[in-house]
Parts: structure tokens; C-alpha cells; sequence
């Protein structure tokens, strides 16, 4: 669907360049919610710019649909433009126009009748909930209302692709979670092509289904949530993974701390049905070792249960070999820390 | 004759004032809408150039931004004189309510087109930005999001420009443009009658008081922040 190929940015001329992006390649199927996470600065911004070509590349191509975006003319791109719906973190609202104008704006632009603006409009105030604000400016609206008028605007002109540049960064978590769930609502009932870009792991985490990371202008690591989530190859992307799991210095502590040569700590990672099953305890009991729980989360990537624990592990030096290996057997991802 | 401190009013011919008034008014309506005209258009092409990347829109910029400063530097007086010949090519005269119009409006145009320039600066510059996501074409982002968004910017600098206009028409009276202006010059300033001096000053107050009510009254009605 959206592919970017050899995909190379550089800021400024002469002397004064600053690569922003470098010969990044990527590619997002159709209907699919595909997330880029990176730190401020790792270009993120630019990359997701790059698409509908508000940033010009300085060399390579984007091809949506089997079109090179880069090869359009004005015309051409301006209407193909319209098909792709953009949000901001900032919103970017009109201030001086209405809800309901806000989000007739893209249609304006295109010269739809007023007839079939209103119909349009009036279904996409309903979508996102806010029937009650049609008259309001964005002035008087929440910052999640505001981001629902910026969601609403986008998908007027009935796109194919939608960009998320940081939407919900500007908002607290409640809203931000509204915010995702509407954005996943969309995804499935009209199989609309989500591209978001964020800096946070708890986004990727609830609704993507892949990833890419981004450091200095190229990925480091991408595939599906789960896999990147559950065995991140690349530093960068650990570092966003324990981030996310706050408790990494008692983690740390617990670790470094006195420990025999018959116990070993180890990282047990579970997706899907597996969450569920107890394989932990089926499993000690039979080899006989015992397990001190250190760290566990239990939560979901998008719908789909997982599971990671940091257990430390007591008993024989072979009898804790035959646990690991019983443990990989029936599936489960097994890591050994290092302290 | 009345000397200056000893105000008489008994002499003053209020038919005078009145013509005088129509004058002034005509003079900052015809200028004013002239200004509105030229200096706009100007002022969206100095913020549109100033922002491009190209070095043949840059290399408009500057021209245009050279001499803009230029006609805003020249003293209005000065400027009045200078231009006689063009003024007298455009209007056919140098005199009157219409020989005063070229100078008031070459003076005021670049003025109001910096403060355009300004005013559309204040737009959220991620609101063009989205704008140009969606497909809106630069004609379009002009029209529908920069004018729009900066209407409050763009009335303010508007009526600080007609304000100008009016002490501007009056300092056009020492070269016999009429108004209000030739009439305080020409009977307060060389006759010493303050009594005229006085009342034509005081008219010119309430017309720029009354220009500045309109102009907030506006900035209000479109500010929706």
C-alpha cells in the first residue's frame, strides 16, 4: 500500500546539513495500523511528512497505491492529497471557523455541494461524539474534543491512508486512550490505513500491529508488536520497552544483589491463549525447583493477551536446565538476565 | 484678528468646516480603499516570499522588502513634493482631494503591508501546514486559512493605517490639498486664528476616535480565541 524506498532527507544547503533521514526503506500493507516510535529528533517527524509530501525528499521514492507520490505534479498531488487524512498533536484547527466548518473544510476545498457537506459533516459530528458542539469554535473545546474535530476533518474526504503525527501527546491518559480507541474503531470498520508516529510505548502497545524504530534517520528494528515487543533486538528499542515497565532500578537492584550458584533469574515471555494456561506451576512441580516472582506484568498488545515475568529460579544447576528447556518447549519465550 | 491664547468663535464660517469635513472623509475613504487594495495584495507577497525556500522567490523578497522600507522611510512631505509628476500623470492634477490621493496611498500601501506581513506571521503555521495536507492549493491557503485566520491581526493593522491616513491628509493640507487639515494650516497656523485651528483639530480627534471605535469593534466581532 505505502512503500518508502530509499527514502533520504538532508535539512540546509552547503556546509549546514543536517541528515534527517538516510536511505530509510519501509512499507505498510493496506488496512493495517502501523506504528513508528523514536525518540525527539530521531526524524519521526519528517519521516511521516515524507508521506504525503509536505517534506520533500531529497532522494528516493514514495509509492502509495503503486503511484510515485514524488513524480506527481501540483494538481496531481494536491488531489491525491486529499485522499490521505492527516492529525496533529497540536490539532491544527481552524480558529476562526466552526466545528462543523473545520470539518467541511477539505470538502470545501474540493468544491462539494453544500448538500452533501452537510450529510457528510453531520455523520462524522456523530462518529466522533460531538453532535452537541457542531456551533462551538475550537477555543471552547477539551483537547481530546479537539483532537475528535482533527480526526473528523481528516476521514471528510473519505481517505485510504491516515497520518498520525504524535496525536495524543498533547493529551492525558484517559483521553489519549478514547482517542486510540476511536482510531482503532475506524481502522476496522472502514479498513482504513493508520501510519502513526509517537514517542510513546503504551500507544504502539494498545493499538498497532507493527512497528518500526526509529534512531538517526533509519529503522533499527521492525515486525509485529509482539515480536518486537517481546525480544527487542536493538538498544533503542529496549530502552522504550523499560520505559514503559517503570520499575527497571528495583528490577536492577534485585539483581545485583547476593544470589547463589543455584539460582538463576530469568525473563519468561507469553503471548496469546498461553497468558491463561499454568504452565509455571505445572512446570516446577515437576522438575522440583522453586521460583521467586521478581517482576510481571500481564497485559494486552492491541486485544491480544501477554505476559512477562522475571522470576528468579532456586534449585540444582540441571534441574533449573531442564526447566528452562520444558518451559521453551511448551512455547514460552525464555531469556536468562544477565546481573 | 484673535491672538493666539484668546479663542473667538463668533468668526468661524461652518459651511467651511463642513465641506472641509467631506473632503478629509473622502480623502481617507479613497485612500484608504486604494491602500486596502494595494497593500494587501503586497503584504500576502512579502509573507509568501519571505517563507520560500527557492532563491528566485527569495531574491523577490528582498526587492519588494527594499522598497517597501524605502517609501516608509521618505517624511510624507518630502514624498508629497517627489512624486508631483506622477501624481499629476495618474490624477492630472496636484491640488484637491484627488491630487492628494496618489502620495496618501504610496505612503500608506507599504506601511499596511508590513503590518499584513505581521499580522499573517501570527498564524499557527501548523494550521497551513494542514491545510496543505488536505490538498488546498496556495491560492486556497491564502483565501480560506491565512486571511481567515488573521482577520483580527489584519483589521487592527488596518485601522492603525487609516488613523495614519488622517494625520497624513492634514499634513497634505500645507500643499492645498483641502480638508480639514488645510483649513487648521491655513487659518490656525498662518492666520493665528486658533478658534478655526482649534475646531478642525478637534473634528479630526473625533473622526480618528471614531475610526478606532469601528476598527476594535471589528478586531472583536472576528477574534475567536
Amino acid at each position: 500500500m505505502i512503500r518508502l524506498e530509499h527514502v533520504t532527507k538532508v535539512y540546509g544547503k552547503g556546509k549546514n546539513t543536517t541528515p534527517a533521514l538516510s536511505d530509510l526503506d519501509l512499507s505498510i500493507e493496506k488496512g493495517e495500523i502501523f506504528g513508528v516510535i523514536g525518540h525527539s529528533g530521531a526524524g519521526k517527524s519528517t519521516l511521516i511528512r515524507c508521506i504525503n509530501l509536505l517534506e520533500r525528499p531529497t532522494s528516493g521514492h514514495i509509492w502509495i497505491d503503486g503511484v510515485d507520490l514524488t513524480k506527481l505534479g501540483k494538481g496531481a498531488l494536491q488531489a491525491r492529497r486529499r485522499k490521505i487524512g492527516m492529525i496533529f498533536q497540536h490539532f491544527n484547527l481552524l480558529s476562526s471557523a466552526t466545528v462543523y466548518d473545520n470539518i467541511a473544510f477539505p470538502l470545501r476545498l474540493a468544491k462539494t455541494p453544500e448538500k452533501n457537506i452537510r450529510t457528510r459533516v453531520d455523520e462524522l459530528l456523530k462518529l466522533v461524539g460531538l453532535e452537541a458542539h457542531a456551533q462551538k469554535y475550537p477555543a471552547q473545546l477539551s483537547g481530546g474534543q479537539k483532537q475528535r474535530v482533527g480526526i473528523a476533518r481528516a476521514l471528510s474526504s473519505d481517505p485510504d491512508v491516515l497520518l498520525c503525527d504524535e496525536a495524543t501527546s498533547a493529551l492525558d491518559p484517559q483521553t489519549t486512550d478514547s482517542i486510540l480507541k476511536l482510531l482503532l474503531d475506524i481502522n476496522q470498520r472502514f479498513n482504513l490505513t493508520i501510519v502513526l508516529i509517537t514517542h510513546e510505548m503504551n500507544v504502539i502497545q494498545s493499538i498497532c500491529d507493527r512497528v518500526a524504530v526509529i534512531h538517526q534517520g533509519g529503522i533499527v528494528e521492525q515486525g509485529p508488536v509482539a515480536e518486537v515487543f517481546l525480544k527487542p533486538q536493538h538498544p533503542i528499542t529496549r530502552d522504550f520497552i523499560t520505559r514503559e515497565s517503570s520499575h527497571s532500578e528495583l528490577l536492577d537492584a534485585v539483581l545485583a544483589g547476593p544470589h547463589s550458584e543455584s539460582s538463576l533469574a530469568v525473563k519468561i515471555s507469553f503471548l496469546g491463549d498461553k497468558t491463561y494456561e499454568s504452565i509455571m506451576s505445572r512446570t516446577v512441580r515437576e522438575t522440583g525447583v522453586d521460583f521467586a516472582i521478581l517482576q510481571g506484568t500481564i497485559s494486552t498488545l492491541k486485544s491480544v493477551p501477554y505476559g512477562q515475568l522475571i522470576v528468579r529460579f532456586d534449585g540444582a544447576p540441571d534441574a533449573i536446565q531442564q526447566t528452562l528447556d520444558k518451559l521453551t518447549a511448551k512455547g514460552l519465550n525464555v531469556e536468562v538476565m544477565e546481573s | 484678528m484673535s491672538n493666539f491664547g484668546e479663542l473667538d468663535f463668533s468668526q468661524i464660517d461652518w459651511n467651511e468646516f463642513g465641506t472641509a469635513t467631506i473632503e478629509t472623509l473622502q480623502m481617507i475613504g479613497a485612500s484608504g480603499l486604494f491602500t486596502l487594495l494595494i497593500g494587501l495584495p503586497l503584504g500576502i507577497m512579502l509573507f509568501m516570499t519571505s517563507r520560500s525556500t527557492s532563491p528566485v522567490l527569495k531574491g523577490v523578497y528582498s526587492v519588494i522588502s527594499v522598497i517597501v522600507n524605502i517609501l516608509r522611510s521618505v517624511p510624507f512631505i518630502i514624498l508629497i513634493v517627489a512624486l508631483l509628476p506622477l501624481t499629476d500623470l495618474l490624477v492630472g492634477t496636484t491640488i484637491g482631494v484627488l491630487g492628494t490621493i496618489p502620495p496618501l496611498v504610496i505612503a500608506a500601501a507599504p506601511f499596511f503591508a508590513r503590518l499584513v506581513e505581521t499580522a499573517l506571521r501570527e498564524v499557527d503555521r501548523g494550521v497551513i501546514e494542514a491545510a496543505y495536507a488536505m490538498g488546498a492549493s496556495t491560492g486556497q491557503v491564502i483565501g480560506r486559512v491565512l486571511l481567515r485566520e488573521a482577520m483580527p491581526g489584519l483589521l487592527a493593522g488596518l485601522t492603525v493605517t487609516v488613523v495614519a491616513l488622517v494625520s497624513n491628509t492634514a499634513m497634505a493640507g500645507m500643499i492645498g490639498a483641502g480638508g480639514l487639515g488645510t483649513l487648521a494650516i491655513n487659518y490656525g497656523y498662518y492666520r493665528y486664528d486658533m478658534g478655526v485651528m482649534l475646531v478642525a483639530v478637534v473634528l479630526m480627534v473625533i473622526i480618528v476616535q471614531a475610526l478606532q471605535m469601528l476598527g476594535d469593534r471589528l478586531v472583536i466581532h472576528f477574534s475567536r480565541r
